[in-house]
């Protein structure tokens, strides 16, 4: 029991430090990326090719004023960032990060919960992220925070069912709800969801990037129209909580869609080295986490209506025929 | 008491607790938190009974979606806290929402009386499941699509009956909007021609 | 069920994450408030009206329809898992539940709710 309870709190110590870290690098991948991408060098003076950067704005951060305006809901202010936070860390939860190993003599899985309904609850914790934002733009008192957000969770409403039956057809070929059993079913690359699922893998890519609110679907901090959306009125930590947030969420989106359709840590000699399933599982992630940037810097914005009616009308409909084909095609 | 007892009391408790400030509380977005709280201590309680497929749908569906109307209708007609929310209720509807109450709670008592094998069985939160996959996706998956099937296609009428009812609503209301900024248009130009003239 | 208490110690782990964050902000950051700072921000300019924003009730319709297809997806969960067991009967019986639903999303677009003016 001891033990269980020691090996618990490890993994959830790693996890954090491995899931904040991703989080800071992300900034810094983000801003090197698009700066090359823009002909520009990016942040290159803290450390070598400015690696230090992502310490020095936590640093900064940390040393700012906390501006609360009068006319605030106090206690909803406060928790907003936290709530946005939460979500977004406790998907990881259920991420298996490599393969199971064998230390001091123990078999370990290198997850922090092996849960037979770990689909389930990445979707619930999905439809939960909306909180945040809600509240974040409802006790602020400002014109900009309250729109931002009202549109900001409309748009999280309409492209979260497409994203939840964007998976439905993953879990037809493969029958199971628990994240590791579908990282056992996509041994070698042939057998990645990707290939029997392509337009699922679309699909969920695309509402990944709605449900995370990024470019071109970033419409709740149109910064030419709504200044910074639902974080307006945020300053200090509690802002960098809702930016540390929202790349958790990203990271999380990327990290759950390789389990889903890239095989989660399989890869080549991962037998023989077993240490080689971690190094599989961040490059994938990291893949996902490039094109997310990729997008950004490519794509201009949608407008509004746009948004609306390619989740509903598009997408929606086209994920319902993803399903009910699959069906066909697996009974068949 | 074992860590399953404290599990069971401590998310009973915050149930409870979340419930009656859900009811007490003035602020709308506060009533609707403390419901969020309420909801993810009953999920924690369905979990530990070992209904893993239910605890996991009352988070999916009543917080992910429910709660996040009722914060859509509390948003949209700007309800804040200190605000006047209206009169007073009637004595007649105060008095039927204790009998409600009252009454619920006599079923209530008797419920857990009546259940066999007394109190211990009900309230104590992990007994041996009834099946070994007792609660299981899969499980509920057969029952939902064998001896369920009916009720099941009938959630899907009464659904489709929710989106029409939405429907209609919407179209009311942006037919009355429409009237009233066409209204408004001609009562501008009205004013308009009269300054010229 | 130790699967489920460590997602438990988990949560309480990132609300300790973020509370100690916030305290050690809470001790190094300066305070110099006045008047001007905690006004809304307006483009620095004086905040004019309140925050007080009637919404088109085409959001609420949206998340009315969101609340029914989030049902109709997570029945679609269970059904995925236990379809290798029931096969085709399973099968026809969930498009005439979707065929039902996608009935009621065709009619509200084909009534002009989906569309966004």
């Amino acid at each position: 029991m001891l033990e269980m309870v020691i090996i618990t709190l490890l993994k959830i110590i790693a996890v954090l430090a491995v899931v904040l870290t991703g989080c800071a690098y992300s900034t810094y991948l983000e801003r090197k990326v698009v700066a090359a991408m823009q002909h520009r060098i990016g942040p290159s003076y803290a450390g070598p090719y400015g690696l230090l950067q992502p310490l020095a704005d936590a640093v900064k951060l940390m040393f700012k004023e906390d501006i609360i305006p009068d006319n605030v809901e106090r206690w909803t202010y406060a928790m907003a960032p936290a709530i946005s936070f939460i979500p977004a860390l406790l998907t990881f939860a259920v991420v298996p990060f490599g393969m199971d190993m064998t230390i001091f003599g123990r078999e370990i899985k290198m997850v922090l919960s092996d849960m037979n309904v770990g689909v389930l609850f990445v979707f619930a914790i999905t439809s939960m992220g909306i909180y945040g934002i809600v509240l974040a733009g409802w006790s602020s008192g400002s014109k900009y925070s309250l729109l931002g957000s009202i549109r900001s969770s409309a748009q999280m409403i309409s492209y979260e069912i497409s994203y939840g039956l964007s998976i439905v057809g993953v879990l037809f070929i493969a029958n199971t709800l628990s994240l590791s059993e579908l990282i056992a079913q996509q041994e070698t690359i042939l057998d990645w969801f990707i290939f029997s699922q392509p337009v699922g893998f679309l699909l969920y890519v695309t509402c990944a990037v709605a449900e995370t609110n990024r470019a071109p679907f970033d419409l709740p901090e149109a910064e030419s129209e709504l200044v910074a959306g639902y974080h307006t009125e945020y300053s200090s930590m509690r802002f960098s909580m809702f930016f540390i947030g929202e790349y958790a969420n990203m990271l999380a989106v990327s990290a759950v869609g390789t389990v889903f359709f890239l095989g989660g840590w399989q890869g080549p000699f991962t037998e023989q080295v077993p240490i080689l399933s971690f190094v599989w599982f961040f490059v994938k992630v990291f893949m996902f986490m490039f094109v997310y940037i990729w997008l950004r810097a490519t794509f201009p914005r949608f407008r509004y209506d746009q948004l609306m009616n390619f989740g509903w009308k598009i997408l929606l409909p086209l994920a319902v025929v993803n399903t009910v084909v699959t069906g066909f095609f697996v009974v068949l | 008491m074992t860590l399953d007892v404290a599990i069971f009391f401590i998310s009973a408790i915050v149930a409870v607790f979340g419930a009656t400030m859900m009811i007490t509380v003035r602020n709308p977005v506060a009533s609707v938190l403390y419901l969020l709280v309420s909801f993810a201590a009953q999920a924690v309680l369905f979990i530990q009974l070992g209904a893993l497929f239910l605890g996991v749908v009352l988070i999916i569906v009543y917080v992910g979606a429910i709660l996040v109307l009722f914060l859509f209708v509390v948003m949209l007609l700007n309800l804040r806290g200190g605000e006047d929310l209206g009169q007073p209720s009637r004595p007649m509807s105060r008095f039927s929402k204790y009998l409600i109450g009252a009454l619920l709670l006599v079923e209530l008592v008797f419920v857990i009386r009546g259940s066999a094998g007394g109190t211990d069985q009900t309230v104590t939160g992990m007994m041996g499941p009834v099946v070994e996959t007792f609660g299981s996706v899969q499980d509920v998956g057969m029952l939902l699509f064998t001896t369920y099937l009916y009720p099941f296609e009938l959630t899907g009428v009464l659904l489709l009956v929710a989106i029409v009812g939405a429907v209609v609503i919407a179209k009311r209301e942006t037919e009355r909007e429409a009237a009233q900024k066409k209204q408004l248009v001609e009562e501008r130009g009205h004013s308009s021609e009269e300054k010229v003239s | 069920m130790t699967e489920y208490l460590a997602v438990l110690i988990f949560i309480f782990a990132g609300v300790g994450i973020v509370l100690v964050t916030f305290l050690i902000s809470r001790l190094l950051r300066p305070d110099h408030d006045y008047p001007e700072k905690s006004l809304n921000y307006e483009c620095a300019e004086e905040p004019v009206g309140t925050s007080w924003v009637r919404f088109n009730n085409r959001f609420y319709i949206f998340a009315l329809i969101f609340v029914v297809f989030d049902v109709e997806a997570v029945f679609l969960f269970p059904w995925a898992v236990a379809f290798g067991q029931l096969g085709l009967y399973a099968l026809v019986e969930m498009v005439l539940f979707i065929a039902i639903l996608m009935f009621g999303l065709f009619y509200a677009w084909k009534k002009g709710v989906l569309k966004w003016a």
